[in-house]
């Protein structure tokens, strides 16, 4: 494929750009869904194409084909520089590219267990059917699960010299159950309501028991139909792990994004309320807070050899004892605020063009763990598993909802409570966070629908996260 | 004239595509073949400049193959020569086969005609990079001391549907848009935002300048807003943020399945909404974008879902049809599980202007846009999300002051119930929403529950 992607950068360059890189990439994709014991979709894609980015100027232009020829591949370059012209009509000032290596070389992630080609159709489709039967026989009316496999082999090179290819397997799974009440419905998911994913292998799914936990969120949401409201107070609130992802997602992963503090999101994803003149300097959160963009953890989801502009992956401090250190940035966007690239700009596919994502952004952990908090805490709620988030464009107000919480009462877990929510405003509430778990406790959250940019585009993120305690939260808004 | 997809290029490679795919299936299976080709291209704008521009050509198929005994798969490629063609063939049956029979399949749509209808423009079909960052030029033009951030895009699409009991249907649509704010620095304070917007089907409907003047007056408008004590406002809601709200229903409410599950909503029969209130789903609608067919080929034309406020009406795909013992009323989105969503949905237009509309308000606010909307439960609708893009105060039937932004906590069909709509707009029109393009117009209503201050 490196003649594919070498044609289509010197058509670029034969155009007049004075950059190009091309990607060719080539992704498997299978998605199955089960309810009540029934697989009711089963959705097996290959898509591959060329997709190819021209500077000309200051001016960008980017073209993608999904016909993978010399002669396609080298017009595909031309129209890339054919675009970049046309957007000299509304320019700006000098786009700088921040330098990197010129690399050759290829990378892979590990994993044990190929889900698509190690593991038969019928072994994937009879975990869903087994597991959603187990959810059924515990008196479920609704019981779904699904998985989600990737196959992504990318072949990169660049005007400057870089020869790169990659080859990343990924899946995960996701299990729920919901009940159903007199005018609400209750859903407990496992492993977290967006499930788990990693650049793993099939080993993954079978690791996080799916089978085994049914039983158990079976229980829980029907419990949930009878159990008392989250009351709407002002407390303390101990997050569990999956819920911190989010969180940490939220409301530091996009508001550190480089490319939405200098306005590029501004019409849609929206900006940040950080300052770039504030990095070193800004409170984020508590001496306790300390996040990392680190893209070099094995299996998890953000990981990955080199991002789509050839740059190496790296692990960037964000956040460091509560201030503010670090951002995610590509290499047209990091010299803006006089930084290198950190390596963090990717595309769903051959068809987009790559932006500013999220990598593996997580909460480094602490010295305490969930039992410790739960019992230094005399009157608080603990909340758990996502089920609604809603946060402002510039990542400060959020209104977040789990699936599940329980009241605590002098160091002891009490009642199950239904319909939990907390608000609050970023910086606040992290330093309010005075509580981190340990590293036994350390969770590589992945998330795999997280949409941003025009057309949409759907990344892959992690968040490495403990459970941890916050004062003086509201909760129980509605 | 009518287009005839028999001499069309486009559609014609995309038949000959399907022919080849279902001489691959042969006699192993029934199979539905969709193939679409086009053209998708975006032009980005932000800090007063294009930083993103990009176009990408799209050709795909996709088989679903159904064995006797009922196993179902369904697969996609891009990759269409021959080696592709195969693969994606042999994978789909092959997966079919290892997997466990669906006992609820109704079968492949059978054979039938489909509405004339002809979204199509050819000359946005064909629009330049140029083109586009004319409109972009024209909406920047219209801000010079702001700063503006949004897209002009143009996609067009020529899709084929083929079966093995016979479907052969054709559809082409293209959509161009505009979609942009102007930003206004503010002295003391974050900047302002105002907001605007067209689609349509031709590029030369849309007017930069025009959209650009609406979006620089209300960003210029917001400077300096006032805080406001949380709670519930009477509200003039431009189509936009119509557009956001009616995501919910439409997807979780309307779908027959979500109605079948106890999940939904609904009441068929009951008056849930307003008596002024309309809604039903209609691709064939020339004001639409829409296929006259679904993805498993079942015709589309007017489903009412809201009658004068009465719920009558759910959406179907084949399978959750089949399941409620009722016809399918092609709404497949082709995703097997989820069911039916009303993927050209109108809201009926009233007759007062977005003038009269606020006019008629004593006390409320004016909302341009809804953002990070999510649904807390789809059996109640209960949503929240936040305000965006121009929030003003109306007092005494006049706008007096921009208002700082809200979160809200809201049931949409709360805030449609019977009483509730103080007013429908006659300014209906295509807007996007995160679940496709809506035909909507401007609402007044009684009550909208504003919960705390986006700012804090």
């Amino acid at each position: 494929m490196f003649d594919l992607v070498t044609a289509a950068v010197e058509g670029a360059l034969a155009a007049g750009a004075s950059y190009a890189d091309a990607r060719v990439m080539i992704v498997r994709y299978e998605s199955m869904s089960a309810k009540n014991r029934v697989v009711e979709g089963l959705t097996q894609t290959e898509t591959a194409g060329i997709g190819v980015r021209a500077l000309i100027g200051s001016s960008w232009g980017f073209q993608s084909t999904p016909e993978l020829s010399p002669a396609a591949a080298r017009r595909a370059g031309e129209r890339a520089a054919e675009v970049a012209r046309a957007s000299a009509r509304v320019t700006g000032g000098p786009v700088q590219l921040s330098p990197t290596p010129v690399v050759q070389d290829s990378w892979a992630n590990a994993y044990e267990v190929h889900p698509l080609d190690d593991v038969g159709i019928g072994e994937r489709a009879d975990l869903l059917v087994a597991v959603t039967g187990a959810i059924s026989d515990a008196g479920i009316p609704l019981a779904q699960a699904s998985h989600q496999i990737w196959d992504t082999q990318k072949w990169f090179a660049s005007s400057e010299g870089s020869r790169i290819d990659q080859h990343l397997v990924e899946c995960g799974a996701v299990i729920d159950a919901t009940a159903l009440g007199d005018g609400e419905t209750q859903r407990r998911s496992y492993p977290g309501v967006r499930g788990q994913y990693g650049t793993r292998g099939w080993e993954l799914v079978r690791e996080i028991d799916l089978l085994g936990n049914a039983p158990r969120i079976a229980e829980e949401a029907k419990a949930l139909l009878s159990a008392p409201r989250c009351p709407e107070k002002t407390t303390t609130l101990i997050l569990g792990s999956e819920q911190m992802a989010l969180q940490i997602h939220e409301s530091v992963g996009h508001a550190i994004e480089l490319d939405r503090i200098l306005g590029w999101e501004a019409a849609f994803a929206g900006t940040s309320w950080l300052d770039p003149a504030q990095l070193g300097s800004l409170r984020y959160g508590s001496d306790l807070m300390n996040i990392t963009a680190d893209a070099t953890l094995p299996g998890a989801l953000g990981s990955f050899g080199y991002d789509d502009e050839g740059v190496p992956a790296q692990a960037v401090d964000i956040v460091k004892e509560g201030t503010w250190v670090g951002v995610l940035s590509g290499r047209d966007s990091a010299p803006l605020v006089g930084l290198s690239s950190g390596g963090m700009v990717r595309a769903d596919g051959a068809a987009r063009l790559p932006m500013v994502r999220m990598t593996n952004v997580g909460l480094l952990p602490g010295d305490s763990s969930l039992d410790e908090m739960i019992a230094a805490t005399e009157d608080g709620i603990y909340m758990d598993t996502n089920r609604s988030w809603s946060i402002d464009d510039k990542r400060l107000n959020f209104q977040f909802g789990c699936e599940i919480a329980w009241e605590i009462k002098d160091g002891q877990l009490g009642q199950m409570l239904r319909n939990p929510t907390y608000t609050g405003i970023g910086p606040k509430f992290w330093a309010s966070m005075d509580m981190v778990g340990g590293p036994d406790e350390w969770v590589f959250w992945g998330t795999a629908n997280c949409g941003k940019g025009q057309p949409i585009q759907v990344g892959h993120t992690g968040h490495p996260s403990v459970p941890a305690r916050f004062t003086n939260v509201r909760v129980g808004v509605r | 004239m009518a287009w005839d997809p028999s001499t069309d290029a486009t559609a014609t490679k995309g038949f000959a595509l399907a022919d080849r795919i279902l001489a691959l299936v042969g006699d192993r299976a029934e199979a539905l073949v969709t193939c679409g080709q086009g053209l998708n291209a975006l032009t980005r704008f932000a800090n007063s400049r294009i930083h993103q521009n990009m176009a990408s050509d799209h050709d795909q198929v996709r088989v679903r193959v159904v064995t006797a005994d009922g196993r179902i798969a369904q697969a996609t490629t891009t990759r269409l020569d021959q080696d592709g063609l195969e693969r994606l063939v042999e994978g789909a049956i092959a997966a079919a086969r290892l997997c466990p029979p669906d006992p609820e399949y109704p079968g492949l749509a059978p054979a039938g005609s489909v509405a004339e209808v002809d979204h199509f423009d050819p000359p946005t079909a064909a629009a330049s990079p140029d083109a586009r960052a004319e409109v972009v030029a024209d909406f920047v033009g219209t801000g010079p001391d702001l700063e503006s951030a949004g897209y002009c895009s143009t996609d067009s699409d020529t899709h084929v549907l083929v079966s093995t009991n016979g479907l052969r249907y054709a559809s082409r649509s293209t959509m161009a848009q505009v979609d942009a704010i102007h930003r206004a620095a503010a002295v003391d304070g974050p900047p302002t935002d105002g907001y605007g917007q067209i689609t349509s089907k031709r590029l030369s409907d849309l007017d930069g300048r025009r959209v650009g003047e609406v979006a620089a007056q209300k960003a210029t408008a917001g400077a300096n807003p006032i805080e406001l004590e949380p709670g519930s406002y009477e509200v003039v809601l431009e189509a936009k943020a119509v557009a956001a709200l009616l995501l919910f229903p439409a997807w979780l409410g309307f779908n027959g399945k979500a109605y079948a599950e106890g999940t939904s909503f609904v009441h068929l029969g009951e008056q849930q909404m307003d008596e002024r209130i309309e809604i039903w789903d209609d691709g064939t609608d020339p004001l639409s974008l829409g296929r006259p067919y679904d993805a498993e080929g079942t015709a589309k034309g007017r489903l009412d879902l809201v009658r004068a406020g009465v719920t009558v009406g759910l959406t179907y795909d084949r399978r959750s049809a089949t399941l409620a013992g009722v016809e399918p009323n092609g709404c497949s989105i082709g995703q097997d599980g989820f069911g039916g969503y009303p993927g050209d949905l109108f809201l009926g237009a009233g007759d007062e202007t977005l003038e009269e509309l606020i006019g008629g308000v004593e006390r409320g606010l004016l909302v341009t846009d809804f953002w990070y909307n999510r649904i807390l439960d789809p059996k109640t609708q209960v949503v929240t999300g936040l305000t965006r893009n121009g929030l003003f105060l109306i007092e005494h039937g006049e706008i007096t002051q921009p208002v700082q932004n809200f979160r809200y906590t809201q049931s949409v069909v709360g805030a449609l119930a019977p009483g509730h709509v103080l007013g429908i707009g006659n300014d209906a029109q295509l807007v996007s929403n995160e679940g496709g393009i809506v035909h909507v117009p401007s609402l007044r209503l009684a009550s909208w529950a504003f919960t705390g201050g986006a700012s804090g």
